[in-house]
């Protein structure tokens, strides 16, 4: 598997978030995923980024191009230095959320990805990775 | 501020979102919207995301909740022009739009509003 292109974005405000969305759906193009394809990538970006700064505090985002031929894929890791999660198989539920959403961010994002792995430690922060390969 | 125009086409309401909202814009419509609905007495509210090449759980839930607010201040919400992609992702994301009307375009949410309003005129 080797890298093709590897770029991280600041995850600040709700402007960061969008800029997410972009970086994402331009990996996703380079890559040459179908419009379905990006779109589900981009969603489960926007959802993640949204966790890193609603619940993490922020943190940032690195995206990058993979190649492993013949396929090509986008991998982004989410990192927040926030409180972390206790549960993790509560927080991966439908429906649970801790604050005030409809609870299908992190589920979402693992049913839009083909790769997903969380890990956290309370108190110290949260990282998730998802890839996505055409 | 940026904000997403609202425009009164007889008793109802056009709204093109034409931008990728972020979160804060997005609430802000939310607000727009119900006030210009009583404001403007709407019976109707037409929201167009032909332009959306994302709707995210967050979009969703707005989307959901105008059309709840919409509801409780006696108009009707139709949403129009959902991306194939994007009802794709949305379904896949757990997310249906429970109690929110849709239609493929604007002529036809168009048709639907001005359906219900002729029924209760009868």
């Amino acid at each position: 598997m080797t890298v093709v292109n590897r770029s991280v974005l600041p995850i600040r405000s709700q402007e960061d978030i969008v800029r997410v969305r972009q970086a994402t759906r331009e990996s996703a193009v380079a890559q040459g995923f179908s419009l379905v394809d990006q779109t589900k990538l981009v969603t489960a970006a926007s959802e993640l980024a949204r966790n890193t700064l609603d619940y993490g505090g922020g943190g940032e985002v690195e995206i990058t191009r993979l190649s492993e031929p013949p396929r090509r894929g986008v991998r982004l890791v989410f990192t927040d230095k926030g409180p972390g999660i206790a549960d993790i198989e509560l927080a991966l539920k439908d429906g649970y959320t801790s604050g005030g959403g409809l609870g299908l961010g992190l589920s979402g994002a693992k049913r839009l990805s083909n790769e997903f792995s969380i890990e956290s430690k309370v108190g110290e922060g949260t990282q998730v990775t998802i890839a996505r390969w055409r | 501020m940026e904000k997403i125009p609202i425009l009164k086409m007889g008793r109802f309401l056009l709204v093109t979102v034409q931008v990728d909202m972020h979160d804060q814009l997005a609430m802000q419509l939310q607000e727009d919207l119900t006030d210009r609905i009583v404001a403007a007495r709407a019976r109707g509210v037409l929201i167009d995301i032909s332009a959306l090449e994302v709707v995210d759980s967050f979009i969703g839930r707005m989307i959901s909740n105008i059309a709840a607010m919409a509801r409780v201040l006696d108009a009707e919400t139709v949403v129009v022009g959902i991306q194939p992609a994007v009802a794709i992702t949305l379904v896949e994301l757990g997310l249906s739009l429970e109690g929110v009307r849709t239609a493929l375009n604007i002529d036809r949410g168009m048709s639907l509003l001005q359906e219900r309003l002729a029924e209760e005129q009868r």
